[in-house]
């Protein structure tokens, strides 16, 4: 019993990071049909420069905050110098210039930070929580809680407020959102921030339990767009469920049946999925109309 | 068009006025992977020869003659690992090649240095490197079957007959592991469970709640390198595993006790170099006088902890230069037959003494047993 609650909670907390992950590829994706590849390097860059300015003696929440802004910033530029100018252009070649966004920011995180492996200390201390002959770290609770936080967040976004429905709206076809008066260079301009920002928190919340390096990002938007593609992506509530199912049938999988098979065994149920259901498990059936 | 004829007459006019002044030192190459996934190895290894060179040059070069070092960074990249090589023995004309941070590179750099009958040192850790014996390649790190051999050798000694082991699937992780299994009967030691984890993963709990149940396990034995085993580490304090906890000499560096943090690597045993213990080796061990004098010279260039990885690259210019010093020529095949007569040579890793039967000079003596005790390096035996 205590066995299955260890695997549980082991699944949980690599799920929740997923699932952050996860949770940041849909805002882009909402607001312009892209898949944004530097996802995770903006989760590289939360834990990263939360580090450095910790380690130059900045209070640790003061340093994730300056993190967070800063790469929200940074996907500000991201949108502004690689994004917009490319706007007439076919998706996949903005996915591809993502992905040249994506080694532009390992290369700089590279010379700017180092090449080493970093962390800093867990927010509520290292003593492990113990339910029922399991363990689980405090910090674990802070991702998973955050993972629901950013969930809520983005869902009351979407369906309650009048930017997140511009935001829909964009996505659904720019043309008209302009005929309604939506500033559709903001929405994309806001898109990248949010992105960014949820993406570097993230990395924030993280970092204690995972480690940084510059050349972190790619791992994680891997796992995380994986998460947001079983889910249905562009659904706040796919990248949720879809991050914390790849996360839980991996450690199920190790605990059960071999840590060999782990990966195996999340892309067969991913496939599986996608033969039944290729929205994901919550996305929506898109309709062409001819 | 006209404008590149110019500068290409100037470029050549240029490189030929240089190549007789060049001709006048002692050219040695060096094809490091200082950026790219192998950078944190190669890094240090890259400051590591121009720290040596500097200092060699500022001390008269050997013999009177000054010491040129050409540094390329190949990435990690085999390909142009080889490249690079051909590219240092043709156009640069290197009278020795330096280099390979990885296994991958080192096995293209040498199938080029072979064939030009150029003396080549890896750095990397793989047996293949330098076996079957090449006539013209050696390499300097310790293989991760003398690893695999010093760590059981420490786990008969206190009684264990069976182990559990984890291990990254990384190059590292998975070649060791296949290394340890190959070696393990030899000890009467039994694996009863061997569980792996990818680089990249964030938490092992499930794993190792894997290996604590499985049957009699002993102690448990981490092959691997990067974060993953700083997170091992941590999950093992988490479950409470109070199993003796064995880590490889891929994490042997301070970085690995401040990222697994002290309270969790307390009793954690690896085998290292004696560059990590600098300050407790005896007052008369051989080691002792070059491992602080590379230590304070490193730290204090480049204010980073010295690592294993740049001791690698120290000993390979230490054998290079003192194999020029000896043949008194630096014409390759001199130079070769002097690194293989190179006898009770100590270094940063350990003696070396070559033979025609033995490119790594190294036996298991160079490595120490070492115990993490309050956040520090101490010496088991």
């Amino acid at each position: 019993m205590s066995e299955l609650l260890q695997f549980l909670f082991s699944g949980v907390t690599v799920g929740a990071v997923y699932a952050l992950v996860a949770l940041g590829f849909t805002i882009i994706y909402n607001a312009s049909d892209v898949v944004n590849f530097a996802q995770g390097e903006f989760v590289m860059l939360g834990g990263m420069i939360t580090w450095f300015a910790h380690q130059a003696g900045i209070p640790l929440p003061v340093a994730a905050f300056l993190a967070i802004s800063i790469t929200a910033a940074i996907g500000v530029a991201m949108n502004k110098l690689a994004i917009e100018p490319a706007r007439g252009a076919p998706i996949v070649s903005l996915i591809i210039i993502t992905i040249g966004a994506s080694i532009f920011l390992q290369g700089a995180a590279q010379l700017v930070f180092d090449k080493q492996i970093h962390d800093f200390p867990a927010f509520s201390g290292d003593a492990p929580i113990r339910v029922g002959g399991a363990t689980i770290l405090p910090q674990s609770l802070w991702v998973i809680g955050g993972a629901l936080a950013v969930f809520v967040g983005l869902w009351i976004f979407f369906t309650r407020t009048l930017l997140g429905r511009a935001v829909l709206a964009t996505s659904n076809n720019r043309l008209a959102a302009q005929l309604v008066g939506i500033n559709t260079n903001f929405v994309m301009t806001l898109s990248f921030a949010l992105s960014a920002g949820i993406g570097a928190l993230a990395g924030v919340l993280a970092t204690p339990i995972t480690l940084t390096a510059y050349n972190v990002g790619i791992a994680f938007a891997l796992k995380g767009f994986a998460g947001a593609m079983l889910g249905g992506m562009g659904n706040p509530k796919g990248a949720l469920v879809g991050g914390f199912l790849i996360g839980l049938i991996e450690a199920l999988t190790a605990g059960y049946l071999s840590s060999q098979y782990k990966d195996a065994a999340a892309f067969v149920v991913i496939l599986l999925v996608l033969f039944v259901r290729p929205q994901g498990l919550f996305g929506r059936k898109s309709t062409d109309r001819v | 068009m006209k404008n590149t004829m110019t500068t290409t007459a100037l470029a050549l006019l240029v490189a030929l006025g240089a190549a007789p002044a060049a001709m006048a030192e002692i050219r040695i190459g060096a094809s490091i992977s200082a950026t790219g996934p192998a950078a944190f190895l190669g890094d240090p290894e890259a400051k590591t020869l121009e720290l040596l060179v500097e200092e060699l040059n500022a001390r008269g070069g050997i013999d009177g003659e000054k010491v040129k070092l050409v540094l390329y960074d190949d990435g990690g990249d085999p390909n142009k690992a080889r490249t690079f090589a051909t590219r240092l023995i043709e156009d640069d004309e290197v009278v020795a090649i330096i280099g390979g941070t990885t296994t991958g590179a080192s096995m293209s750099i040498l199938a080029v240095a072979e064939d030009a009958e150029v003396p080549f040192i890896s750095l990397a850790g793989a047996i293949e490197i330098i076996k079957p014996v090449r006539p013209f390649v050696f390499k300097t790190p310790h293989t991760d079957r003398m690893a695999c051999q010093k760590i059981f050798e420490d786990m008969q000694k206190r009684g264990f007959t069976k182990i559990g082991m984890i291990s990254g699937t990384d190059g590292f992780g998975a070649s060791m592991q296949a290394q340890c299994k190959d070696v393990v009967e030899d000890y009467g030691i039994e694996i009863v469970a061997d569980e792996t984890y990818n680089p990249t993963d964030a938490d092992m709990t499930a794993q190792l709640t894997k290996i604590r149940n499985a049957s009699g396990v002993q102690a448990v034995l981490n092959p691997g390198f990067g974060q993953g085993p700083s997170i091992v580490t941590r999950n093992y304090r988490q479950l409470a595993i109070d199993l003796p906890l064995y880590q490889s000499h891929g994490v042997a560096s301070n970085g690995f006790i401040e990222l697994a943090g002290a309270p969790a690597a307390e009793g954690v045993r690896l085998p290292g170099t004696a560059l990590l213990v600098a300050d407790l080796l005896a007052e008369d061990d051989p080691q002792r006088g070059i491992v602080v004098a590379y230590r304070d010279a490193f730290e204090e260039k480049t204010k980073t902890p010295v690592g294993t990885f740049g001791g690698y690259a120290h000993d390979a210019f230490l054998i290079l230069t003192d194999a020029i010093s000896r043949a008194g020529s630096a014409e390759p095949d001199d130079i070769r037959d002097a690194i293989e007569a190179t006898s009770g040579l100590a270094g940063t890793t350990g003696i070396y003494s070559f033979s025609a039967e033995d490119h790594l000079g190294l036996d298991l003596s160079a490595f120490r047993m070492l115990e993490i005790r309050n956040g520090a390096w101490t010496l088991v035996d």
